[in-house]
């Protein structure tokens, strides 16, 4: 079996701080990592590949510094990575990213499963995941929270909905995008470290995937960002509520009573 | 990319919603999305169009009219109980040629959200996920999406200018619903399947509607979370509780809640669970660690119940309650009856 797992760096948030004017998360000087979301989709491409053996790739579109997230991937134990960047990628938006990440599947080739995370957490969209399929004209599980049993020829998943959850069979070649519930991720080994530092990550351009040049970057997507602007002000005080529990209780509800909420 | 040219744009005339559909009957967050289409359409003058696909949908669709829908377009098969992406995107692009929409909205919700981008892509429509506000430009009938990015800290507004439809997602509750005004009428178009809808699809093997462990974040209106300061599962049940009196709430978890295997994974808020617009979010011993943050900071009200006074969680709410939330909630839920 052939597994391409579809990984993208993104800013991290835990060490960010909050701005108290604006009560916002101050994004400025933060370190890049994994989508935390990707290290599921890691996880679960390693198994299916330690039971059905076979290859796992990990691929990333990015500027050259998301070679690190590929080192991470090559360090929990994929096979290979391969990094798309150049400058004519940049300003990609979702349909071109798709778009891009399914030429470079193409061109690996023979490829059975792609796994994606459900989305990445700086843009939010969740689109990528079946974009690719579309590109690919495969069929698609999104939000898997299991895979249930896997052939040479099909895959059985659990798809989480807002009222429960599905189980459906897919043939390959298919793309399932996965939530946190489906594994608990590996923690890279001494040894995985190690490989990923000595690793040597292919750089693929354009040419080297026969992407259509109108189709990529910001002359291939259809969207455009015309304003970016604060969010809607939250109001800067906090009313505190002390006393004591009966006190807090009916406190509580009144603001609620003069809110019209109960 | 091919750039239509403004003669083309004005091929695609009135604004489409694809109604989200759940074991037969249309969900609320479709008559919001009308209710947001009927805007848009009134400054284009043009229609307000509503696709059904689904099992046995016809009758629940009469209703879309009375929320100000124009023409319904029904595909009403049995194989189109479950949710299967691959053959509603087929009969997307067929009916989008057909009859050509000028915008397409659809609710972001798990369907929602898996089945737009792939009409999207196969159309090279431009598609933007999770809008909080559609305007439209009179004389082009350009989109202006609004969006929150980088977990609510930016808005971006996003045009897709170049090309039709132009598609977007809004979240359940973001939009107003409409009063119901049960004298409108409006027209009925039944579009059947042609065979290869359903081949080279996903079987769908079985369906579980979990009614006691519906968590519906997304459509709630208010959220009552807990996070460590919870203390164990026993905990959540007082959460639910809490939920049932205030009417209409979902529980809510942080990750660190989940992880300790309190509550299922289909409850966590933040950035590894969902991110929620909720009119209400109760933090109920929550700290607030920075992932927590960006998935309910867009929340319109915060509270948040917690013994210690200095956490992000009670810096940022709206109103912070400081106590022992053992003894607090009990006495909310009793002075709640005595309204």
């Amino acid at each position: 079996m052939k597994i391409v797992v579809c990984i993208k760096q993104v800013p991290a948030t835990h060490d960010a701080k909050i701005d108290p004017e604006t009560k916002r998360i101050i994004r400025e000087g933060i370190k890049a990592i994994l989508n935390p979301f990707d290290n599921y989709a890691l996880e679960e491409g390693i198994q299916l590949r330690d039971q059905f053996g076979g290859e796992v790739i990990a691929i990333s579109m990015g500027p050259q510094k998301a070679e690190n997230s590929l080192r991470e991937a090559i360090s929990v134990g994929v096979d290979r990575a391969i990094l798309l960047s150049d400058r004519a990628f940049g300003g990609s938006d979702t349909w071109a990213t798709s778009y891009v990440l399914a030429k470079a599947i193409k061109k690996i080739g023979n490829v059975d499963l792609v796994i994606c995370g459900k989305q990445a957490i700086d843009g939010d969209t969740a689109q990528v995941g079946p974009g690719i399929a579309a590109h690919l004209d495969w069929l698609q599980a999104t939000y898997v929270m299991a895979v249930d049993e896997i052939s040479s020829s099909s895959i059985r998943v659990k798809r989480m909905h807002e009222d429960g959850y599905d189980v459906c069979e897919i043939p390959f070649p298919a793309v399932i995008t996965v939530v946190k519930d489906i594994n608990i991720p590996r923690v890279p080994s001494l040894k995985g470290v190690l490989a990923s530092k000595k690793y040597k990550i292919p750089v693929w351009k354009p040419d080297d995937i026969d992407a259509d040049k109108s189709k990529i970057g910001l002359d291939g997507s259809p969207t455009r960002v015309v304003k970016t602007q604060p969010p809607p002000f939250r109001h800067a005080s906090t009313k505190k509520i002390e006393g004591t529990p009966n006190d807090c209780a009916r406190s509580l509800l009144k603001e609620l009573r003069m809110r019209s909420i109960i | 990319m091919k750039v239509f040219t403004d003669n083309e744009k004005k091929e695609y005339r009135n604004i489409w919603v694809v109604a989200e559909v759940l074991s037969g009957e249309i969900q609320p967050v479709t008559h919001e999305l009308i209710g947001a289409a009927r805007t848009l359409a009134d400054v284009r003058k043009s229609e307000v169009w509503v696709v059904v696909m689904g099992s046995g949908i016809e009758k629940t669709s009469e209703l879309l009219f009375s929320y100000g829908a124009d023409v319904a377009i029904i595909v009403d098969n049995p194989s189109l109980f479950g949710f299967i992406d691959e053959t509603e995107t087929k009969i997307m692009k067929r009916l989008i040629k057909k009859y050509k929409p000028e915008i397409v909205i659809c609710g972001a919700t798990t369907r929602g959200r898996s089945l737009i981008p792939r009409i999207a892509v196969m159309n090279y429509s431009g598609l933007t996920a999770d809008c909080t506000g559609l305007s439209i430009d009179s004389d082009n009938g350009d989109l202006l999406q609004t969006r929150p990015a980088f977990g609510g800290n930016i808005m971006a507004t996003i045009r897709s200018s170049n090309h039709r439809p132009q598609m977007a997602t809004v979240r359940p509750r973001v939009m107003k619903s409409p009063e119901p005004d049960p004298s409108r009428t409006g027209r009925m178009i039944k579009e059947k399947m042609i065979p290869g809808d359903s081949t080279k699809t996903k079987n769908i093997i079985d369906i579980f509607h979990n009614t006691e462990t519906a968590v519906n974040l997304a459509d709630a209106q208010i959220i009552i979370s807990g996070g460590r300061g919870m203390k164990g599962p026993e905990g959540f049940k007082l959460l639910k509780q809490f939920a049932k009196r205030v009417g209409g709430a979902a529980v809510g978890a942080s990750r660190a809640a989940v992880d300790s295997g309190w509550i299922p994974y289909a409850h966590q808020v933040g950035q590894t669970g969902q991110t929620v617009q909720t009119k209400v979010y109760i933090a109920c011993g929550i700290s607030g660690q920075i992932q927590h943050l960006v998935g309910m900071q867009s929340c319109d009200l915060i509270i948040a119940i917690d013994k210690n006074s200095d956490t992000p969680m009670m810096q940022i709410a709206d109103i912070a309650v400081v106590g022992d939330l053992f003894e607090i909630i009990p006495e909310v839920i009793k002075e709640i009856a005595n309204l």
